[in-house]
């Protein structure tokens, strides 16, 4: 138990995302074993915890800030976790979530639930975080350490930041992914 | 041909990042330090047009000149002493590099000319992984008129290479900057929608210089969009020929 506890702790979570960026992180394969024995994932849509713990090592954060709910995360991440790393074009650059951001959020709530709908159109009030003003990268909200672009950052360039990160090494993740890829 | 009529071009003595070289009084830094094997980074540079120090990536250190100025416009003289890659101008480049991602709404994951462009190109060389300056997301129209082209002011960094190349190259003179600042815009002559211009020959050159997404052929998805500059050097070579 006790070599178990001294892993690393690994989270990852998405925001405002699509899921692509973990499905690129699945898509290291075989190398899977290798990174689940090195770390502990304690929190990530792929396992079971729904509190986001304290005392993290490694927060891997997919998806723009767009929503009340995703600026909170944000915060908590930020302070339950030693290093926090920007996963994928959403988080670095806003990408396309940001796309909305010439519009009012009215305007885009009203063209989906409104314009759009056949039936009860109206704005959802149960169950849905509102929307802020503009989807953000997440380095405008909180401070970031590590930036991997990429939509999705390839697995490969994943792969070598979190094995870089285990070892304490620096990574020139230009050479490994670019913004879109 | 009478050659006491021709001039001796003046041979002048620099130093570029340490390096001695020769040039001609009528070339650039960017010219000299490209023959001699010292790459300056340029986004609105492009052999065969007549250079504008538009984007300013190409800033350079002069010994004795407390000012940065720009490779492209900048003439070599005697005892130059140039430096194209101090850590100054590493980050001012870099800067100015996330200036004008930020300025616009740069989304390469679904522009058409991901994988082909330039400026995506620069930040992967710049070693740009995030813009520290704050998005704009400012609302720009796209312009689909053209039966053939299409212009997205959202991909657009202003590096007039396309007003050049119309102008200088197709001689028709279609596009032209209107606005001060941030509110710059391409416009088609008198700020007509591009498929109502009398002038434009649908040429498509302006579509092959452009270095990113905004100006494109209609028709091309995601990352389909990949440019042909060849045709320009090849132009203005014949032509000097004949001149």
């Amino acid at each position: 138990m006790s070599s178990e506890t001294a892993k690393p702790k690994v989270a990852t979570i998405w925001l405002d995302g699509c899921s692509g960026c973990h499905m690129s992180l699945l898509d290291t394969d075989e190398r899977l074993v290798d990174l689940v024995n090195a770390v502990d994932v304690i929190y990530s849509p792929i396992v079971d915890p729904k509190q986001f713990p304290e005392d993290v090592t490694v927060t891997l954060v997919e998806g723009a800030v767009s929503s009340e709910h995703d600026r909170e995360m944000a915060l908590i991440i930020r302070k339950n976790s030693k290093l926090v790393v920007s996963l994928g074009d959403c988080a670095v650059t806003g990408n396309v979530p940001a796309m909305r951001n010439a519009f009012k959020t009215t305007e885009l709530l009203d063209r989906a639930y409104k314009e759009n709908a056949a039936h009860n159109a109206k704005h959802p009030t149960v169950g849905l975080s509102p929307l802020i003003e503009k989807a953000q990268p997440l380095h405008a909200v909180i401070d970031v350490d590590l930036f991997l672009p990429g939509c999705p950052p390839p697995a490969d360039a994943i792969f070598t930041l979190i094995t870089d990160i285990l070892a304490g090494r620096e990574t020139q993740v230009t050479e490994l992914t670019r913004f879109g890829r | 041909m009478n050659m006491s009529t021709l001039a001796t071009p003046q041979v002048i003595t620099l130093q570029i990042d340490g390096q001695d070289v020769s040039a001609r009084a009528d070339e650039s830094i960017l010219d000299v330090a490209r023959e001699n094997g010292i790459d300056i980074p340029t986004m609105c540079h492009l052999d065969g047009l007549d250079p504008v120090g538009a984007c300013r990536l190409c800033l350079i250190e002069i010994e004795g000149t407390p000012k940065l100025l720009p490779a492209c416009m900048t003439y070599a003289e005697e005892g130059m002493r140039v430096l194209t890659d101090s850590p100054r101008l590493q980050k001012y480049r870099r800067t100015i590099l996330e200036l004008i991602f930020a300025e616009r709404n740069h989304v390469c994951s679904v522009c058409v000319s991901n994988g082909h462009c330039e400026l995506q190109n620069m930040a992967v060389k710049l070693g740009v992984s995030h813009v520290t300056v704050a998005y704009r997301y400012p609302k720009m129209e796209v312009d689909s008129s053209h039966d053939r082209f299409r212009l997205d002011h959202n991909r657009c960094i202003l590096c007039t290479r396309c007003v050049r190349v119309c102008d200088a190259v197709e001689g028709a003179h279609t596009k032209d900057v209107m606005g001060r600042g941030v509110l710059s815009a391409i416009i088609h002559d008198l700020n007509e929608p591009w498929g109502d211009s009398d002038t434009c020959t649908s040429c498509g050159k302006c579509v092959h210089v452009c270095p990113t997404g905004a100006l494109v052929e209609k028709g091309t998805a995601s990352s389909e969009m990949a440019k042909r500059t060849q045709f320009l050097p090849y132009l203005t070579r014949m032509r000097e020929h004949h001149s």
